[in-house]
């Protein structure tokens, strides 16, 4: 993967760290017959601050664990992970991050303001300033008439949408989601898509975003990050070209530069059976 | 809560309908069934009808209302039981308290060291094999020989020593579920925002374990009315339901509803209990939402 070409397609050329830097990443779960799985091997990968990175990959292809190593939730076995120039526990521990996985995980015992106040709570920020971030965020994500509810009166898109404002309750420069929409239906999967388009624009936060969803990946990212798996390893980065994100919206998914995103993006996941393997780590258009 | 879709009123009516439908059975019965009872073999399996065995329910509401001693002029026997009642519904509480306490400390320490789990829970749950005749006056005897200053152990405080002992066992058990329950999601929620293991026990694996521990309240405040009521009769305390129970069974020759009164007031301390842990339960009713009916 070469930096020149990831760097033509940010929005932002910023100075300073990368948001994520992966070098020589690779995990190895012990199992307790002694045969070890190899989930991740020899992952290079950086992310600029501000760039939306989607992970795509069947299923075993490590793109979970990859995010899991970003944040801190495991550790890579070799290889080393920076965030922001910290390491990967540092940037944990100072609140680098925001993170959203596939279930909504909000507290049933909280309303939906005091879901998003969670963290800012946990971190000991004042009460009038929690109010006014809370305020903030839920106007950003569209549920201001909501903040009283509770999550069980909420709608599975409604609930992830919270969980996307909780999770850039600290302001973030960084999002770390896990198949956030995974389990919502294609009609709201897609307006949480255009959604998450416009909030990141209005955040400048760069986002992990692991999916199954090709036009998904498409859709949101900069840059598709294509994985295989049995080891875990990137098979291919293919630079997505859809203008800035504040332009993105409905149309685009009907406009022909959509479509071959789309059908590059599918090539290279089932390309070694196409028997064309692409030059690992370099971008395809 | 699940079956709020019932008015109030309709509950309380249908309780009444209980009561009133069991003393139906019991007085058609004794109306109805042979005067030796059903003797199946040499076994009694329902009482003689006589009104020795089986006085009218009406005797033993309108004894209620006559002096504790027949002859005399004693205070009213409601007032004797209603007074019993309260001194044993005392003492199970500060039992069902004490209760509480050590066993939600035992269920933290448990949830916080796994060894912790493993060389404790089998000795909890053998606690509740030893029968309560066989600690009663041990106990007893061991406090009698405390006395630290000004303070002196009391009988009472064997008897809620003892409530406790059998209270603390399904609030240990229960919170013990309830602190493991949040879903491994919450749990890397809270490792992402770095928080220690006291704020996540503070904000997420109390507040998680509510739905479990109601009913395991709701069991203690049982366990602890019959740990008092037991425990009065087999350490000797006067003055509860207990050891009214045992003196009026005497009585039981000459005057057979007398018996009844105390075993209507250890019923009343059984409601008055369950009724202060439904009361909890409303306070929490926050953290029970999404609870599904068991």
């Amino acid at each position: 993967m070469s930096t020149e070409s990831s760097a033509q397609n940010q929005p932002i050329a910023s100075t300073g760290p990368a948001a994520v830097s992966v070098t020589g990443v690779g995990k190895v779960f012990a199992s307790r017959k002694g045969a070890d799985v190899t989930a991740l091997e020899a992952v290079d990968l950086t992310i600029a601050p501000g760039e939306f990175v989607s992970l795509i990959g069947p299923s075993g292809c490590g793109k979970s664990t990859l995010l899991r190593l970003i944040a801190d939730l495991d550790t890579p076995t070799s290889g080393s992970i920076e965030v922001f120039g910290k390491t990967a526990r540092q940037a944990r521990i100072d609140q680098a991050y925001g993170i959203a996985f596939q279930q909504a995980g909000l507290l049933p015992w909280r309303t939906v303001r005091a879901n998003i106040e969670l963290p800012l709570e946990l971190h000991k920020v004042g009460k009038a300033e929690r109010g006014a971030r809370s305020s903030e965020l839920l106007s950003l994500v569209g549920l201001a008439d909501f903040a009283d509810k509770y999550p069980d009166q909420l709608s599975g898109g409604m609930q992830q949408r919270v969980a996307i404002a909780r999770s850039l309750a600290e302001s973030p420069g960084l999002l770390l989601m896990d198949e956030p929409f995974g389990a919502l239906d294609e009609m709201t999967r897609e307006r949480m898509q255009t959604e998450l388009v416009r909030i990141c624009a209005e955040t400048g936060a760069a986002v992990v975003f692991v999916t199954h969803s090709i036009p998904e990946a498409v859709f949101l990212s900069n840059r598709v990050v294509v994985m295989s798996p049995r080891p875990g390893r990137i098979r291919d980065v293919i630079a997505v070209d859809l203008g800035r994100a504040e332009g993105r919206g409905e149309g685009l998914r009907e406009a022909d530069s959509f479509f071959e995103a789309v059908v590059a993006v599918r090539e290279s996941l089932h390309g070694e059976a196409a028997g064309a393997p692409a030059a690992r780590g370099v971008d395809q258009r | 809560m699940t079956r709020t879709g019932s008015p109030l009123g309709r509950r309380v009516l249908l309780g009444v309908l209980g009561v009133v439908v069991l003393a139906a059975i019991w007085e058609l019965y004794k109306a109805l069934g042979p005067a030796t009872g059903v003797v199946i073999g040499d076994l009694t399996v329902l009482p003689r009808t006589s009104d020795l065995a089986m006085p009218h329910v009406w005797d033993m509401v309108a004894r209620l209302f006559r002096p504790v001693r027949s002859a005399g002029d004693d205070e009213m026997m409601w007032q004797a039981v209603l007074q019993a009642s309260f001194f044993s519904l005392g003492v199970a509480a500060v039992g069902w308290f004490v209760g509480v306490v050590v066993g939600m400390v035992l269920a933290i320490f448990m949830q916080r060291f796994r060894t912790a789990e493993s060389a404790l829970l089998p000795w909890i749950v053998l606690s509740q094999t030893v029968p309560l005749i066989a600690i009663a006056p041990l106990v007893k005897r061991w406090g009698s020989q405390i006395e630290i200053g000004s303070f002196s152990w009391e009988n009472w405080m064997s008897v809620a020593l003892i409530a406790s002992y059998l209270a603390f066992f399904p609030v240990s058990i229960g919170a013990l579920r309830g602190l493991g329950s949040p879903d491994v999601n919450h749990v890397e929620l809270m490792r992402t925002y770095s928080v220690g293991w006291w704020a996540t026990l503070v904000r997420l694996r109390l507040p998680a374990s509510v739905p479990y521990l109601l009913p395991a309240l709701r069991l203690a405040a049982a366990n602890a009315v019959i740990g008092t009521v037991v425990a009065e009769v087999s350490i000797g305390l006067r003055g509860g339901i207990g050891r009214m129970i045992v003196e009026y069974a005497a009585a039981a020759g000459g005057d057979p509803a007398k018996p009844w009164a105390p075993i209507f007031g250890a019923v009343l301390v059984g409601l008055l209990a369950a009724g202060v842990v439904a009361l909890i339960g409303l306070a929490l009713a926050r953290y029970r939402r999404g609870e599904t009916p068991a």
